[in-house]
């Protein structure tokens, strides 16, 4: 980030600290249920503003900037945030999420009569607080140590239930993540002694790129590293702890394996692509095409898989895997396109698969179903839900109204612009394969019928607290589109600008 | 600041003449030898603070002539900025184990209270003289009367901790014999046993093979009495059987101290070039110490009992500063093992305050037995928790700052292996201190179900919870204090001390 004006402000240090402080007041008020909710959507609302209030100067090609320590024990390396455009859009988005699926949660934990409550809340806030984090990053020292804050946080909600599966769950996600973190610690630390820096620069680290030629294998190795230690991107095979976390309570499936920890994993692979290695050092290492073809096998593999789940957490999972794979393809066809078809897809992903996953929870808090052939006549009965549901499955696969489409189309235009017609293909095959397991779905939803005597038809929808989240990311994913063609950038929170300036520094 | 200079000697004087004073007061009445011994710690802290500051603003070492006997005929103290560090380590270790001490004393060995606080104080003069003599063979009597202390309160506790005991004499005499060895011969050749002195008379002897035989002795003396594996084999027992509070102390404070001799004679009487040309026993410490890391987390992973698995734990944390020694050739490995001297002994101590506190209170000992004790013991299982975070090295704790060090010190010593054991070391960490935060926290009792919040909330004494919380939090703020480098007065000191050991290569 060495483009641009740099503005310090305390601002990012502010949002970050909300959650923080959230996290402290709820465990303070774990006697009183609605005192201790209320902390959390006043964190969310406060920082949310206080993320937002950065739009303007990021969209002004300024960096806001917030060092906590300047000089670390590490000469070189600053501890802090430097929030720049890609940054912003990853942090818009979490908080933003932050807010409805708290609202969510009350609805989703109270239906249910869950236990330990405190916990569950508390530990949101630390993971947002990680994720937020990882978002406002200066360098790689300061995003390894939220990631993993991150990874540590989701652990006690991953295994809420304390069954025995869930706690061998919990093991598998450790043992995935922080084998992960070890990874990436050497990756960073790698970086560090062969460059003497870790900031993220536009266009890559420029002593990086010098020792390009001599030490290419090297580098190589390097970049494996880094992407192992991504494993939270869930690319495969390393991926299986994705779906076997699916356990968790349904909000946190929803904003934390859907959003925050894979998003964050998603988030570094790019910030390694385009802010470390930059663009011409991965083209001239071929590293780009070897990104690519990781990414092609994975959206391909995790889409044969999500058909033949029948548990609907499990085959969104899968789903996940795959999208996660398209944001790494486009970020690995290194053309501005498909740069900005990755950036895009973050935030749109995010709201996308939010509702799915939002909708999949109010099924079962309703019904009690969590499997897909179970679900016969649903349509009829939760038709809001599994409108939301629809609209959001048509934008998985990329067709309109909803706002997987632009990203898809950007990824395609990236292909071509790379001419790399085969990765055309893989695209298109992955998104016919979407079609196949999101249709049944919706198929079995609206013109099944359920199984045994068939009852007369009652609308019964979830919790206001859950319907109307669910809803809103519903909405928002159909303004996105809506607002990409009237160019008003205000609904889809500038989201398409703040791509534009953040492409600007990178290609 | 004149008076600084009496400081060392004061610190001495004043902890023995409190031993004898609480020998006779604690003969009159009992319950005077905790105010007495309490306040002598206090005030040696304060004057281990002073000392500390007089060092670092001046940067010259304190010298104190005793008797007014000039070297290197007399003995004399010497004190520069890394003794200091480490004094005041280990009287703030000491000063919280005393507090720490008395309920668990009082419930552990009733009968031998007054004994204990006087050895305690006696192992307390012992440690302290060791860091501040300047003296070889002075060296050798604090080493004896602070070994002799601990055998004896070892044993206090009667029942298995006498054979513990037993074999710690025998190992811990034969230590102590092969240093006696290796200050003799120094003394036959050079005629000096003043440290500064024989780093000065010494180099034209190098090629003397009883020089050489002498530093051999040092190394193997001292390594037994720090147990560096493969010489730990008393440890175990005698940190596992041993009372509480005396594994605190042996634990956190008497293996720093060790190692500090260890550091001492290897830089102070002896030189790097003397290591590098003479006696190559780089290469054998730092292989002995990767395999002492990985050796001891994974016999710590069968332990069932949790202060025998902490013991093995301490086998692999000495393998850490070892390892840093042995990499003292690189710009952060002496950093990396001072650094972890603090680290340790804050995280160690904690993990046996609760360890100590838990049997206290539930008389558990075996860690399958743990179940339900995070709602039981919610503090004490917090503080257990930021402890076990910062063994894994999770950030910012100060586990992930000395992970940080010594990953950077094998990078520059191209040495990747020892990048891999220390990676491999956090997850293997992982894995025995998850296992008990998992028992305590998530596993439900069999056939416990629902019957959940009838589990009462039972705390440890606060006497114990209190020191116990204090270095746990310490864990995460020493942390971020390292992070933030030169800003903080941490880091400038260990600055200080690496470069009065003559190894600062400049940064």
């Amino acid at each position: 980030m060495t483009e641009g004006l740099i503005v310090s402000s305390y601002t990012p240090l502010l949002a970050i600290l909300c959650p923080a402080t959230a996290s402290i007041l709820i465990l303070l008020s774990s006697k009183r249920p609605n005192v201790r909710e209320s902390w959390t959507i006043i964190a969310g609302i406060l920082q949310f503003s206080l993320i937002a209030s950065m739009i303007p100067t990021v969209l002004d090609k300024k960096v806001v900037q917030c060092l906590l320590f300047p000089q670390t024990m590490l000469e070189g390396i600053a501890f802090g945030f430097k929030v720049d455009a890609f940054g912003l859009i990853f942090a818009l988005t979490a908080s933003f999420l932050w807010i409805l699926v708290s609202f969510y949660s009350i609805g989703y934990m109270r239906a249910l009569k869950e236990h330990a409550q405190t916990r569950y809340y508390f530990c949101f806030a630390i993971a947002i607080f990680g994720a937020i984090g990882v978002a406002m990053s200066a360098n790689l020292l300061s995003m390894f140590i939220f990631f993993e804050i991150l990874t540590v946080s989701t652990y006690p909600l991953v295994i809420h239930d304390q069954t025995p599966e869930a706690l061998s769950a919990g093991r598998k996600y450790f043992a995935y993540l922080l084998t992960a973190g070890v990874f990436l610690l050497f990756a960073i630390m790698m970086t560090y002694y062969l460059t003497g820096t870790t900031d993220f620069t536009g266009g890559g680290i420029k002593a990086l790129a010098e020792l390009g030629s001599a030490h290419k294998t090297a580098l190589i190795i390097l970049f494996f590293c880094f992407l192992l230690g991504f494993m939270k991107a869930a690319w495969m095979p390393f991926h299986s702890w994705l779906p076997t976390a699916m356990i968790a309570p349904t909000p946190v499936s929803a904003l934390l394996h859907a959003v925050a920890v894979v998003k964050a994993g998603v988030f570094g692979i790019v910030r390694i692509v385009c802010y470390i290695y930059g663009v011409d050092l991965m083209a001239s290492l071929g590293l780009g095409l070897a990104l690519a073809c990781i990414a092609g096998f994975t959206m391909i593999v995790a889409n044969l898989f999500a058909i033949a789940q029948d548990n609907l957490k499990r085959r969104l999972a899968y789903s996940t895997i795959n999208q996660l794979s398209y944001i790494i393809l486009g970020a690995a066809l290194l053309t501005s396109n498909g740069i900005r078809g990755a950036m895009i897809h973050i935030p749109f992903h995010g709201f996308m698969k939010i509702t799915l996953f939002l909708c999949a929870g109010a099924i079962m808090v309703v019904t009690g179903k969590k499997n897909i052939s179970e679900m016969g006549g649903v349509g009829k009965t939760m038709p809001v839900t599994m409108l939301a549901f629809t609209i959001t499955a048509f934008g998985m696969c990329g067709i309109p109204p909803a706002c997987g489409f632009i990203s898809k189309w950007f990824l395609c235009l990236g292909t071509l612009q790379a001419h790399e017609i085969v990765f055309l293909f893989v695209l298109l095959i992955a998104s016919l394969l979407d079609v196949v397991y999101f249709f049944p779905i919706i198929h079995t939803a609206f013109f099944k019928q359920p199984e045994g005597e068939v009852k007369e038809m009652e609308v019964k929808e979830a919790p206001l607290f859950m319907l109307i989240p669910l809803s809103i990311t519903a909405i928002f994913s159909v303004l996105f589109l809506l607002d990409f063609i009237l160019g008003l950038n205000v609904i889809s929170m500038y989201f398409y600008r703040l791509v534009e300036v953040a492409l600007g520094n990178v290609v | 600041m004149i008076l600084a200079e009496h400081y060392p000697v004061l610190i001495i004087v004043i902890s023995m003449l409190s031993a004898f004073t609480i020998l006779i007061a604690g003969w009159l009445n009992k319950k005077t030898c905790l105010p007495i011994s309490l306040a002598t710690i206090f005030v040696q802290l304060l004057l281990a603070f002073s000392i500390l500051h007089h060092v670092v603003i001046t940067r010259e070492p304190i010298h104190y002539w005793l008797g007014g006997w000039a070297p290197p005929w007399g003995i004399e103290y010497v004190v520069d900025a890394f003794n200091a560090y480490v004094l005041v380590i280990v009287l703030f270790i000491c000063l919280l184990t005393v507090i720490y001490a008395k309920r668990s004393i009082e419930k552990e060995l009733p009968r031998k209270i007054v004994s204990f606080y006087v050895v305690f104080q006696l192992l307390v003069t012992g440690l302290c003289g060791i860091t501040v003599t300047g003296d070889v063979f002075n060296l050798y009597v604090f080493l004896e009367i602070a070994s002799l202390a601990a055998y004896a309160l070892i044993a206090a506790a009667g029942g298995r901790s006498l054979k513990a005991s037993y074999n710690y004499v025998i190992m811990g005499s034969i230590g102590a014999c092969f240093y006696l060895l290796g200050a003799g011969f120094l003394y036959s050749v050079t005629g000096s046993l003043n440290m500064a002195d024989l780093s000065y008379l010494l180099p034209p002897l190098y090629e003397n093979k009883v020089v050489q035989a002498a530093f051999v002795f040092f190394v193997v003396g001292i390594s037994i009495k720090m147990a560096l594996f493969p010489l730990h084999v008393w440890q175990p027992d005698a940190y596992t059987y041993a009372p509480s509070a005396v594994s605190v102390i042996i634990a956190a404070a008497m293996s720093k101290v060790s190692i500090y001799a260890f550091i001492r004679i290897f830089f102070s009487v002896f030189t790097t070039d003397f290591i590098h040309i003479y006696v190559p026993i780089t290469d054998v410490l730092s292989w002995i110490a990767a395999i002492a890391i990985l050796v001891g987390s994974v016999i710590a992973i069968m332990q069932t009992n949790l202060k025998r698995m902490l013991a093995y734990s301490s086998v692999s944390q000495i393998g850490y500063i070892v390892l840093g020694v042995a990499l003292f050739s690189t710009h952060w490995g002496l950093y990396g093992a001072l650094i972890h001297i603090l680290n340790h002994a804050i995280t160690k101590g904690c993990l046996f305050m609760v360890a100590g506190a838990i049997i206290y209170r539930t008389g558990l000992r075996s860690i399958k037995d743990f179940e339900g004790l995070g709602k039981k013991m919610p503090y004490t299982c917090a503080a257990f928790t930021l402890a076990a975070l910062s063994m894994i090295g999770v950030p910012p704790t100060v586990g992930f700052i000395t992970k940080l060090c010594l990953v950077l010190a094998s990078l520059e010593a191209v040495e990747y292996v020892y990048v891999a054991v220390i990676l491999a070391s956090t997850l293997l960490n992982l894995v025995y201190f998850w296992r008990v935060i998992e028992r305590m926290y998530f596993v439900r009792k069999e056939g416990a179900g629902e019957n959940e919040h009838a589990i009462k909330k039972e705390e440890a004494p606060v006497s114990m919870v209190v020191p116990a919380l204090i270095l746990g939090l310490l864990c995460v703020i020493v942390g971020i204090l390292w992070l933030a480098g030169a800003e903080t007065p941490l880091l400038p000191i260990v600055e200080q001390a690496v470069n009065g050991l003559g190894v600062g290569a400049a940064p």
